[in-house]
């Protein structure tokens, strides 16, 4: 704390001297005054105010209150770093009898850098809240949480998980779409059928953490590369090594990595043992 | 030694104390002056930041490498050729060290993998910012001396553009906000040029309205212009906000400015049209012939639920019933080229009686709403006048061909300097924050709130379609077009090709453009047919283009039938074996007298257990399931022996992009392969009987 306030004080000393380097008509000998002025201004400044900061939103106020908060829709969407989620998070408040509540107050929570918009407001007439959420600048897992207070007074909340693709992953995710996805993926649509329920047998889908997360990278490029009899496995499963570069293996394997769920955890670094 | 006066003397010293003391005061005033700037270098940004990172790596297990990378001090990258002088690595001291990947603390996190090197491209080329800068908010911010902040993550992809002119996988937000801008015709009135001078062309294709009455009726052109996308959701026109008496003269004017068309009304057709609404036997026989034609396949039409289903070639046509006239239908139905010469609706030959149908058909997807309170009384002289001036004011001929409107040159402001334009040479609209990405993110999503007298129109993007956008135009800024040649990837030439002679007449006749690509000209929805000649059998192809049947079961948009002659599919189907061949496939390396059985079984044995081919295609429609690929059942009748080899030894290299990996097989094991599907020639008598 101290340190920082020094820092500004003397920062700003120099911004002062700065600046009346700059101003024509300004005697330079005016700086020691006017930094030493300033310094005690901001001296007692940051030490009056250092606990201000936090903001204090006007929250609408509830007209009811809920006993239990769920997920409608909008959860487990991946969206490029920085960019708006494909769908909006919608969010329902429900009664003990599990109806939608209407007019309870559900806030947004997420971590640093995610843009919420509303982040906070009454649900509408089926108890529902909707949101629209822009992720952050790094990629990763956000944890995003609903609260919504009972009329006790008691906070209940609800975790909602997104994804932010970096620039690896983008092309991983693109990669998966164009090769992998009509086998992988078994969701079905009349633009691109899937090919899931065709094969004997089944490939695992790349969201499947338990298996995929106990396979190692170079287990994952040498499936990739040489296909499924590279681990004693279906031959089903192509070999993509010689129509993907290793650079966009190691793109496909960060996608893999970052949808897994539950989510991987790298090994980190191994030394040897003495 | 004389005695001194007292008084004096004590004056004397009075003095001397007070120069001391001055003296004094004046020495620590400067001594804390000459402290500040140490002391402010020792305090500086970087060092603390430099700090905190030798802290940081000091726990990491592999502190001792780490710490060696580590180089204490200002860091700078220089690269005097592309304009960069960055010191971003000063505080960023872990750019490089993919250990730390865990990390997710600024300004310590790694740089997360992309195919570029930190010193050959620095960082401020990509994330702008000040490079030069050593404090947090010169390098981020946008500072009184420095107004070009950090750029969110959302528009980096802007700076991946400023050097690749083509689109790139990871790049989803520029390919889109590139398609847009050609797509939405932004380029018909904002002129952007590229490094080496050529301009960005519209891919859209605005129609004329030199006789646009004999199309439609004056009373849907103002409802159209009022609100297009009230006709059609997917429409690309903008709205120009038009008061009721402006799109009253505007439609006045382009109809009086319409000259009668040349065409083909066939009373018989006319006729039939009418019948079909009545009779229910010749409405289904219209509704298959719609079916049959594919016209699904360009044409999308809201089904009951609101949902739009079909291709986006052409317009929409769920209310097109409510909007042209019956003798302009069957005559495009006929023959689009008589109305309009660059369409890319292809000239299907249908008989007058199928014209008839398929106008009653459409004629019958009404909107009774849509035109229902539109009532206008005939045009005034001065209407008419005062229509032809809003026309030109607005730049109508920008985009439109309209009779007696010259198309005026860059009627709206040059972009190609866009993305780097001065923010205190823009004028913001009141709640726009002060940056250059909201300024341009604001003007496309509603232009009139920057002035009611502008002239630019109200478009209908989604969020995520401004942010793409806003990605192309900050791609075209002064930096990119300073980047030296060998540092850019300049897009594909745009491929001119025509095809020849009477085939090449056909060819045009029947757009094939609009969905094959051939030489690199064509779209993208059906396979690319520059080796066509090369991979099938003539009679196949002849078959082919009498009754096109798909080869993916799982495809909904398919080839439709043209109800070509004889003699025209002779013509198409000589040209493509004779001219589209592949100097990579040579049909003379293949046996001649057919496979030996014990090269066929191999061939089998390979194709289902070593090479897994039925994960994606059919061979056996019993037992093998697979979607992805086209059918094999026909295959030995329908590919080219030498076709298939090559295609097993390496797909991409005869058609770029196709999901079939390349296996790396031995000769042998392509010859069994080729030797089995080339065995698989099905029978019209067994497909009959499955039909």
């Amino acid at each position: 704390m101290n340190r920082t306030v020094l820092e500004m004080v003397v920062n700003f000393g120099g911004a002062a001297l700065k600046r009346c380097d700059h101003g024509e008509n300004r005697d330079w000998a005016l700086a020691p005054g006017v930094t030493l002025l300033a310094s005690a201004v901001l001296l007692m400044f940051s030490l009056g105010c250092s606990n201000n900061v936090a903001a204090n939103y006007s929250l609408p106020k509830p007209t009811a209150y809920g006993a239990a908060i769920v997920e409608s829709s909008g959860g487990k969407q991946v969206a490029e770093v920085g960019t708006p989620l494909p769908q909006p998070i919608v969010v329902q408040v429900n009664d003990e009898q599990s109806n939608g509540v209407a007019g309870a107050l559900v806030t947004l929570r997420g971590p640093n850098g995610v843009y919420i918009e509303p982040a906070a407001g009454l649900t509408d007439s089926s108890g529902q809240f909707t949101s629209n959420i822009s992720l952050g600048t790094i990629p990763g897992r956000y944890q995003l949480t609903a609260t919504t207070t009972t009329k006790a007074g008691k906070p209940v909340d609800l975790k909602i998980e997104a994804i932010a693709l970096g620039y690896q992953e983008q092309v991983g995710s693109q990669l998966n779409d164009q090769y992998c996805a009509r086998c992988h993926n078994q969701e079905s649509t009349p633009e691109r059928v899937s090919n899931y329920d065709n094969l004997e047998v089944k490939p695992h889908p790349f969201t499947e953490g338990d298996t995929l997360n106990k396979m190692t990278d170079a287990d994952l490029v040498a499936i990739i590369s040489h296909g499924g009899p590279a681990l004693n496995k279906s031959p089903l499963m192509s070999p993509y090594g010689y129509t993907l570069s290793k650079s966009e293996i190691q793109a496909l394997i960060a996608y893999i990595r970052m949808v897994s769920d539950p989510p991987y955890s790298a090994p980190g670094i191994v030394y040897a043992q003495k | 030694m004389s005695v001194q006066d007292p008084h004096s003397n004590d004056k004397l010293r009075q003095k001397f104390e007070a120069t001391v003391k001055l003296f004094g005061w004046c020495s620590l005033i400067l001594l804390v002056l000459l402290a500040i700037a140490p002391a402010k270098n020792f305090f500086a940004d970087w060092r603390r930041y430099q700090r905190g990172y030798e802290r940081l790596i000091s726990k990491r297990s592999d502190a001792f490498t780490l710490r060696r990378h580590f180089e204490p001090g200002i860091q700078q990258i220089w690269l005097p050729e592309m304009n960069v002088v960055d010191r971003c690595t000063t505080c960023h001291s872990a750019m490089k060290e993919t250990t730390l990947a865990d990390v997710s603390i600024q300004p310590y996190r790694p740089h997360p993998p992309i195919p570029h090197k930190l010193e050959e491209f620095g960082c401020v080329m990509c994330h702008r910012g000040q490079g030069t800068a050593t404090s947090v908010e010169d390098a981020h911010k946008s500072t009184l001396a420095w107004e070009e902040p950090l750029l969110p993550a959302k528009y980096l992809e802007s700076s991946c553009g400023q050097c690749h002119e083509q689109d790139l996988k990871g790049t989803p937000q520029l390919n889109l906000g590139r398609k847009l801008l050609r797509s939405y015709g932004c380029v018909h009135c904002h002129t952007i040029k590229r490094r080496d001078g050529t301009v960005i062309a519209a891919t859209d294709d605005p129609p004329s309205l030199a006789h646009i009455a004999d199309k439609t009726s004056r009373e849907w052109v103002f409802a159209w212009l009022k609100d297009p996308q009230a006709y059609s959701s997917t429409s690309t026109m903008p709205n120009f906000k038009f008061s009721d008496n402006d799109a009253r003269d505007v439609s006045a004017f382009l109809i009086s400015s319409s000259t009668p068309a040349s065409l083909k009304i066939v009373q018989a057709s006319l006729d039939t049209a009418k019948k079909v609404g009545a009779d229910a036997e010749l409405q289904t026989e219209a509704s298959s012939l719609y079916g049959e034609s594919f016209c699904a396949s360009c044409h999308a039409v809201q089904n009951a639920a609101g949902n739009l289903v079909g291709g986006n070639v052409g317009p929409e046509l769920t209310k097109v019933g409510s909007k042209v006239k019956p003798e302009w239908l069957q005559a495009w139905v006929r023959n689009p080229h008589d109305y309009d010469l660059e369409t890319a609706m292809p000239h299907y030959r249908f008989n007058d009686q199928e014209v008839g149908e398929l106008t009653g058909f459409l004629l019958a997807k009404t909107d009774s709403d849509l035109l229902a309170n539109v009532h206008l009384d005939p045009a005034t002289p001065e209407q008419i006048e005062h229509g032809k001036r809003l026309v030109n004011d607005y730049g109508c001929a920008s985009c439109h061909e309209i009779n007696g409107i010259k198309r005026p040159e860059n009627f709206a402001p040059e972009l190609t300097k866009i993305g780097s334009k001065p923010v205190n040479q823009l004028a913001f609209a009141p709640g726009v924050p002060h940056t250059l990405y909201d300024y341009i993110g604001a003007k496309i999503k509603q232009p009139r709130a920057f002035g009611a007298s502008l002239k630019m129109p109200q478009f209908t993007f989604t969020t995520a379609q401004i942010d793409a956008l806003a990605n192309e135009l900050l791609s075209h800024n002064e930096r990119a077009l300073a980047i030296p040649a060998n540092k850019t990837v300049p897009a594909p030439m745009p491929s001119h090709y025509e095809p020849a002679g009477k085939a090449g007449q056909l060819i045009t006749d029947l757009n094939c453009f609009s969905c094959h690509a051939i030489n690199g000209r064509g779209g993208d929805m059906a396979p690319d047919l520059t080796w066509e000649g090369s991979s099938v059998q003539r009679d196949w192809l002849v078959q082919f283009f009498r009754n096109p049947n798909t080869l993916r079961p799982a495809l909904i948009r398919r080839m439709p039938k043209f109800n070509l002659t004889d003699a025209e599919i002779n013509t198409l189907t000589d040209y493509i074996l004779a001219v589209y061949q592949s100097p990579k496939v040579d049909r003379d390396s293949m046996p001649l007298g057919g496979y030996p059985t014990a090269q066929v079984e191999l061939g089998r044995q390979l194709y289902y257990s070593k090479y897994g081919c039925q994960s994606c295609h059919i061979i056996d429609t019993k037992q093998d399931k697979g979607y992805i690929g086209p059918s094999l059942t026909h295959v030995g009748s329908r590919l080219t022996a030498a076709w298939v080899y090559n295609w097993l030894k390496d797909p991409a290299a005869l058609r770029s992009g196709t999901q079939e990996p390349k296996r790396n097989m031995s000769d042998d094991d392509a010859h069994a392969l080729t030797a089995f599907l080339m065995s698989q020639k099905g029978s019209e008598k067994q497909e009959a009987k499955k039909r």
